[in-house]
């Protein structure tokens, strides 16, 4: 069973069609990403799966349920540009959140809390507050948190469009690593395309106005990914043709009609 | 620690620039004999020290009886009693009230306009109606200066009202969206973001409340005629004024050390509370 099922989703903002005739599927344990210029839909794509905003027509359908039932029963967890942690709470209790929120005791909560900053990489920060922290740290509490309770998918936003290029090959490399050990399935959108081909198992290539699927790649570089992955001609050969279907995209744009 | 030592000298330095500001004008203006805006002598503008060596000194002409500073502590005390009780009483009306009309908007665009309506009726106007009204109803515990307490709530609800609207409206609209991903219900968006988010605005309306209490239970003093409050106090020795203008000078001052201090109080509160980013502080 699919973990995404996207069956002809358009959405409209008043007169502006977001995407149009969206179909996608992703599989458990893909990780996808959604790549494309401002404006092509991705984060609203991202939105709709889940269930922040309803499609205009067609159905998101997540772990076979319809996304809004799925976003009830908490199936995934949502990471964005800016890590969105609440300034009142230490990292332990900004991870704890949906811990709270999903009604789990002390107890419980405190042992995954501990679990998770040792999955980031952030024990003996549990007391600080976020301001006190790095860019680079708050995203990995951001992180920490959505998968504090174990979802099945992860959506993630932009997550590291914010973090300069070192922070970012290192977080990059981090999150592949989380993505191994949890087993769940993520989808990504960038704007960068070295690190959608570095990190995915396939790249959802946008084209804008309307917001529509010009392209899928499969990227079939070894797993696991490491550091010298970004160096080897295959990677190479892929970021080209990622690079050749997002300029495709731009030029069937401006084709005459 | 070197901070702190900062600030206290620059209290001093403030202090002592005000010292002479005073001592200055008065002392260019009796030279000159200038009458414009006012005529500078011993009753409108007494020496500070002769001011506070009234406090220290008896209240009663003669010299016999407890020192006026003593008298005023106790007035004052009364007062801060019908104040903090309005507060308390205007915060949490005022927090009601916001949060009730943050919640239902149609609410806010009905009552709003009448809440302000409210404000711009001079307390002056208010308070001898609420002492009419309130004081045969009060319990015997609670008589006179139980309605002088809501008379101060009545000044003080308000910036509590307005901030809390605007607090709760100030949460970030991606907190916001981390919220709804999580299925959490208004109830607990309310407690667990909009509520702390709003925190920050609901102290600053605190802060102006503190010192408006303050005024409002001075005020309301006036028309229910207590005698046991620095309201009593200003009323008699604005009577004395002519003859002995340091008292009400004295009760002045005291009055306003009463309001400086709600007003620390409330910021050492928002200080131990309020968790915040230094650059988010509002």
């Amino acid at each position: 069973m699919s973990v995404v099922q996207i069956k002809d989703v358009t959405k409209r903002f008043g007169e502006t069609t977001a995407v149009e005739g969206i179909d996608l599927e992703i599989e458990p344990g893909e990780f996808v990403s959604l790549i494309g210029p401002s404006g092509c839909g991705k984060s609203t794509l991202l939105r709709i799966i889940g269930d922040l905003i309803q499609p205009t027509s067609g159905t998101a359908t997540v772990n076979g349920k319809p996304a809004r039932q799925a976003r009830i029963d908490r199936d995934y967890g949502i990471v964005f540009q800016d890590a969105v942690l609440y300034d009142w709470r230490t990292v332990s209790k900004n991870i704890a959140l949906p811990l709270e929120l999903a009604r789990w005791d002390r107890r419980r909560r405190v042992d995954k809390v501990k679990e998770m900053l040792e999955l980031v990489e952030l024990s003996g920060f549990e007391n600080h507050y976020p301001w006190q922290l790095s860019g680079g740290m708050q995203q990995r509490v951001s992180i920490a948190r959505a998968l504090s309770f174990d979802p099945a998918l992860l959506l993630m936003d932009e997550p590291f469009g914010a973090l300069d290029e070192m922070t970012r090959e290192r977080l990059n490399m981090e999150l592949l690593q989380i993505w191994e050990a949890s087993s769940s399935t993520v989808v990504f959108v960038t704007h960068s395309i070295a690190e959608a081909v570095f990190l995915s198992t396939r790249v959802v290539v946008m084209s804008p106005r309307p917001g529509r699927i010009s392209n899928v790649i499969s990227i079939d570089l070894p797993q696991p990914r490491t550091a010298t992955t970004r160096e080897e001609p295959h990677f190479f050969e892929l970021v080209t043709a990622v690079r050749e279907a997002l300029h495709l995209g731009h030029d069937l744009e401006r084709a005459p009609v | 620690m070197r901070r702190g030592v900062g600030r206290v000298v620059l209290f001093v330095l403030v202090l002592a620039v005000l010292w002479g500001l005073w001592e200055g004008y008065r002392w260019l203006w009796m030279r000159e004999a200038w009458t414009w805006p006012f005529v500078v002598d011993e009753t409108s503008m007494p020496h500070l020290h002769s001011i506070f060596q009234a406090l220290w000194s008896s209240a009663r002409p003669g010299g016999v009886g407890p020192r006026l500073i003593t008298i005023l502590f106790h007035s004052a005390l009364f007062t801060a009693k019908e104040a903090a009780v309005g507060f308390a009483l205007g915060a949490v009306l005022g927090f009601c009230l916001g949060a009730l009309l943050a919640h239902f908007r149609i609410l806010a665009r009905g009552f709003l306009p009448w809440v302000v309506a409210s404000q711009t009726v001079p307390i002056l106007v208010v308070a001898p109606m609420v002492v009419v009204w309130l004081n045969p109803k009060l319990p015997g515990r609670f008589q006179d200066w139980g309605a002088v307490a809501v008379i101060a709530a009545f000044l003080t609800f308000f910036p509590v009202t307005i901030n809390t609207i605007r607090g709760l409206h100030a949460a970030d609209r991606r907190a916001l969206e981390l919220m709804r991903s999580y299925a959490a219900g208004n109830w607990r968006i309310l407690w667990k973001l909009r509520f702390p988010a709003a925190l920050p605005y609901i102290f600053a309306a605190l802060k102006v409340s503190a010192t408006a209490s303050v005024v409002g239970a001075i005020i309301g003093e006036l028309p229910s005629s207590i005698q046991d409050g620095l309201g009593g106090q200003i009323i008699n020795y604005s009577q004395y004024y002519t003859t002995q203008p340091t008292g009400l000078w004295a009760t002045n001052v005291i009055a306003a050390a009463l309001g400086i201090t709600f007003f620390l109080i409330i910021l050492v509160a928002e200080k131990l509370v309020v968790r915040r980013a230094p650059e988010n502080v509002a």
